[in-house]
């Protein structure tokens, strides 16, 4: 190409990726703001609305009850979401392929249910409970996935016998002895109520996390620099990373101040969680797989892309964690009973997903909505609760954010058609 | 009717055939879709493939594709006997398909959509090293696009076409299969189009092109195949046919008693001569 750029930079070359004369180029801070805004008016809303949602609840709650936002409250609502969190995660990753699990919490219940009777009957050691209860979410996970890509059953129907058959399960597993304490002793226990990460751990971590993410941010930079593709400045890089860096050591600062509390292991293991499949999803083939298989089945398996393998191997991640998040359902109870993820366990995990701004309608949303969205479904639910509220108000109000959520991305869906970013 | 063999392109005498299809047939219950096809890609050739409604080319270009196997007939690819099961042993081949209605993933960028199914990096994708070949790839095309990094649904028509050219060029194809790819494309976006299968053919690759379109086929084939009911009903050099030749073959204005009449006693004519 030969033409010369509208506006050619005083440093270099036009990178090779800005030259469209088209283009607007977002040069500087204020452009990289100005994208952005761009972006948001455009119908791509990213995170932005569940964290202007979760900053007016918080509010709300603060200014209604002022035991809301102390150390200690906010330490138990982390620990509080770690487990239906964990569900959550898989629930994006089956509402990224445009499918559903409606089973999740039946599957959790039949963990705890394991998890009981190999615990008090039997006395296995944990190290091996916990692989066997999560064999069985991958084995839940299979025969759905068999089921889906076998028959072409769609997914709602297939989870929604999954949900009788497995809650029947987890009545059989637990037998007679209907509730199984697990005693406060066990490791499951401990780790998602009761452990919190030492406060020296908490700052160590945080640093890790900035420094890895302005290391990656600004080795991928001047990768890119150097194939003479454009790349967001170094200052902005750094900007980034000195607000998570903030953002993270003053919030440990705060939680740790509690007395009895911080920041839980089993929040600690959510994020962890969340990260991975956040990288699973946007850095690796498997990942791109299944966004494409969300977004367009049949071109998915024309791309040369076995599809089936990436409808099981959805399933069994979502089963998988939906089981370890019934470890920490009876962890955090303290026992196993017939009623663990009966309730609403299902319903949260899905809505939280959506909440977080993972899209119904398949192709779109992010492993973070999972976190966002729970923390959301948990802080509305303790604070009613730190304002004697009982559940009617409870399960109205969530109703009423999910639903507000859903609006978002409907209307978030047409916009972006409107502005050709559909 | 024309055979064949008559029409084999004379700047390929000497150059096999990079794909031949022979005796091919093909049913769907009580519909014979298509029977006995012969067909012939030669590389740096461009073949239009040309019928009616329901002539058989669709079916056609899906066996090819991996998308229906045939339920007789052989194929040969580069001298080897071929059998092609799945849409993935097509690509395999070096068999590159682009679809009628584009199969492009909307909500995945252009970079995204051109690697798709061919990710550089299993385990950690090297964004850079296929935004850079993107970039590379769209400008020997001569492609507009003016970000790699948008959905493709923000894209024209002519632009998601280039796309999806432009990624069957990502295998490194040595056939290049096009679906009616001028179908709702403005003047400008067809010629533009036009020139990309031009390109393709300076490339070296053989392209089969299925269109409705004669004036594309004029444009850019250099044969031209008939298909009529899902048989062969003749096969031309576009440079030395008219435009009514190739409407005649493909309607079957050609085939009817009067013609047939007028074939029979000709030959009876040359076998009294003889």
């Amino acid at each position: 190409m030969t033409q010369t750029p509208a506006t050619p930079t005083p440093m270099s070359a036009t990178p090779t990726d800005l030259q469209d004369e088209r283009l607007l180029r977002p040069t500087g801070f204020g452009g990289t703001v100005g994208a952005s805004i761009r972006r948001v008016r455009g119908g791509d809303l990213g995170s932005l609305p569940v964290v202007v949602g979760l900053v007016v609840i918080w509010a709300v709650f603060e200014v209604l009850n002022s035991a809301f936002l102390t150390p200690g409250n906010l330490s138990d609502l982390l620990v509080q979401s770690a487990a239906t969190g964990v569900i959550s995660v898989g629930i994006v990753l089956v509402l990224l392929l445009g499918q559903i699990d409606l089973s999740v919490g039946s599957v959790a219940g039949l963990a705890s249910a394991i998890l009981g009777v190999l615990l008090v009957q039997y006395h296995w050691p944990e190290w091996l409970i916990i692989p066997a209860v999560v064999l069985a979410g991958v084995v839940i996970g299979l025969v759905y996935g068999f089921l889906f890509v076998r028959f072409g059953v769609p997914s709602f129907v297939i989870t929604l016998a999954g949900l009788l058959s497995v809650l029947g399960l987890q009545l059989f597993v637990l037998g007679p002895l209907g509730t199984i304490n697990l005693g406060f002793t066990s490791f499951i226990t401990e780790f998602s109520l009761l452990l919190f990460v030492p406060p020296w751990l908490t700052y160590v971590l945080a640093a890790i996390a900035a420094v890895g993410y302005g290391a990656t941010a600004y080795l991928s930079a001047s990768k890119r620099r150097n194939a003479g593709l454009s790349a967001p400045s170094l200052a902005w890089t750094l900007i980034k990373a000195a607000i998570l860096l903030v953002f993270m050591v003053v919030g440990s600062a705060y939680l740790n101040t509690s007395v009895t509390g911080g920041i839980g292991d089993s929040f600690v293991l959510l994020v962890v969680l969340v990260v991975i499949m956040n990288y699973a999803l946007t850095r690796t083939k498997w990942g791109r797989s299944v966004f494409a298989v969300g977004g367009n089945v049949e071109a998915a398996r024309r791309a040369g892309i076995r599809v089936n393998r990436v409808y099981v191997s959805v399933f069994v991640l979502c089963s998988a964690f939906a089981a370890m998040g019934g470890l920490l359902l009876a962890g955090n109870l303290g026992s196993a009973s017939p009623s663990t993820g009966t309730t609403d366990t299902n319903l949260n995990a899905i809505a939280a997903a959506v909440i977080g701004g993972t899209s119904l309608f398949g192709g779109r949303g992010s492993a973070y909505s999972a976190l966002l969205g729970i923390v959301v479904i948990q802080s509305i639910s303790n604070g009613l609760g730190l304002l004697s509220l009982d559940s009617s108000v409870r399960y109205m109000v969530t109703g009423v954010v999910l639903l507000l959520a859903v609006i978002v991305d409907s209307l978030s869906r047409r916009s972006r058609t409107a502005h050709g970013r559909a | 009717m024309t055979l064949v063999s008559d029409v084999s392109p004379d700047k390929h005498v000497v150059v096999d055939p990079v794909l031949t299809m022979r005796g091919i047939n093909k049913g769907f219950g009580a519909v014979q879709a298509l029977t006995d096809i012969d067909l012939d890609i030669y590389p740096g050739e461009v073949v239009a493939l040309v019928g009616d409604n329901g002539a058989g080319k669709s079916t056609l270009v899906k066996i090819l594709a991996g998308v229906h196997p045939p339920d007789s007939g052989t194929v040969t690819f580069n001298d080897k006997k071929v059998s092609i099961p799945s849409p993935a042993a097509s690509r395999e081949l070096g068999i590159a398909t682009v679809f009628q209605d584009l199969a492009l993933c909307d909500n995945l960028d252009v970079v995204s959509n051109l690697f798709l199914g061919r990710e550089i990096g299993a385990f950690s994708l090297d964004e850079v090293e296929m935004e850079s070949r993107s970039w590379e790839l769209l400008r020997q095309l001569s492609a507009k696009i003016p970000s790699v990094r948008i959905a493709v649904a923000s894209l024209s028509g002519g632009q998601r076409q280039t796309v999806a050219i432009a990624r069957s060029l990502i295998g490194e194809p040595t056939v290049v299969i096009l679906d009616e790819p001028t179908a709702a494309l403005g003047v400008a976006q067809t010629a533009e189009v036009l020139n990309l299968i031009e390109r393709l053919r300076e490339r070296g690759l053989g392209v089969l092109l299925i269109s409705h379109n004669l004036a594309d086929v004029q444009a850019v084939a250099d044969r031209c195949v008939v298909l009529r009911l899902g048989r062969n009903n003749g096969v031309f050099r576009v440079a030395e046919v008219s435009y009514e030749e190739i409407i005649a073959a493909i309607t079957g204005a050609t085939d009817n008693v009067v013609t047939r009449r007028a074939a029979a006693t000709s030959a009876n004519n040359e076998e009294t001569s003889k």
